[in-house]
């Protein structure tokens, strides 16, 4: 279960304040890991116009990060993804549920990992939409331009949590 | 004579029914939701049921969108018609070549040579 954010969040570094309990941001303290100590962390309310700050928050670091255009493209498509799969297959669109984003962007890559609290699934089962017999069906594309755009798009043993990351372009 | 609908311009072609897209991101559920009861509205009063959508203004799109379009399609080939993609921008032209959907939509560079493809037999 994603814990109510306000328990485990620092002041964010700029300022980004809750609304309302959520979203919020900041450092998060509590990530498990050291490989996570330096993730900003936001978590918002199961509900798809909230999802949108993290990804403009994301996207505002990439621009300052002087990320070009093919990159931002990739991740804002790679982010809504993740997000509408965590609000709606991982969450089932409750609205009590949250979605965890944390994020780390630097000169050299952007990483960002994607919690819901859902059951989880095995990404392994989903059919390769390319294939006879799926092609012509509306769903089941997301995991595929996620994998198409990003360079490591990895699930947690659970499959309710994906980290994803997108290693600069160097000119 | 267009009409303005909430996401979507429509112009009548004469025989086709040519759609433009107001919003520039066509990403997230409640947009494509609204934009897919548009378009299924524009399918079921359209007496040809030929339909070019263009992507003039569209700068993002999501599988959901992609989703929404092979439902589209569907409904247009249940009518007679002909569904016709034009204008694309390459950034998503990859879209639906990853997808692999750039094989089973029919999409033209622009909107005249759509237009046009629609005359031949």
């Amino acid at each position: 279960m994603i814990e109510p954010a306000a328990h485990h969040l620092a002041a964010g570094r700029s300022g980004r304040v809750s609304g309302n309990g959520v979203p919020v941001s900041g450092r998060s303290r509590s990530a498990g890991t050291k490989d996570l100590k330096d993730f900003e962390q936001i978590i918002v309310e199961n509900d798809l116009s909230a999802a949108k700050k993290p990804e403009e928050v994301i996207l505002r670091e990439l621009a300052e990060h002087g990320y070009g255009e093919n990159a931002a493209f990739a991740i804002k498509l790679a982010l809504e993804e993740a997000i509408t799969n965590a609000f709606r297959h991982g969450n089932k669109c409750d609205p009590s549920k949250h979605i965890r984003v944390r994020f780390r962007v630097t000169a050299e890559k952007v990483e960002i990992e994607v919690s819901d609290e859902g059951e989880g699934f095995c990404p392994e089962e989903v059919p390769d939409p390319t294939q006879p017999g799926y092609i012509d069906r509306p769903h089941g594309r997301g995991i595929m331009l996620m994998r198409a755009y990003l360079d490591e798009v990895v699930y947690n043993g659970l499959g309710n949590s994906v980290r994803m990351v997108k290693v600069r372009q160097m000119k | 004579m267009a009409e303005q609908a909430t996401r979507l311009k429509v112009s009548d072609l004469g025989g086709v029914s040519l759609v433009e897209f107001s919003d520039r991101k066509i990403l997230d559920e409640l947009c494509i939701h609204e934009i897919q009861e548009e378009l299924g509205k524009i399918v079921e009063k359209g007496s040809v049921g030929n339909l070019l959508l263009s992507f003039k203004n569209v700068e993002h799109l999501s599988s959901a969108a992609l989703g929404m379009l092979i439902t589209l399609k569907k409904k247009v080939e249940e009518k007679k018609g002909r569904l016709k993609l034009s204008d694309i921008n390459p950034q998503i032209f990859e879209v639906f070549k990853i997808t692999r959907l750039n094989k089973i939509f029919d999409i033209h560079p622009s909107q005249e040579k759509a237009r046009a493809s629609f005359q031949e037999a």
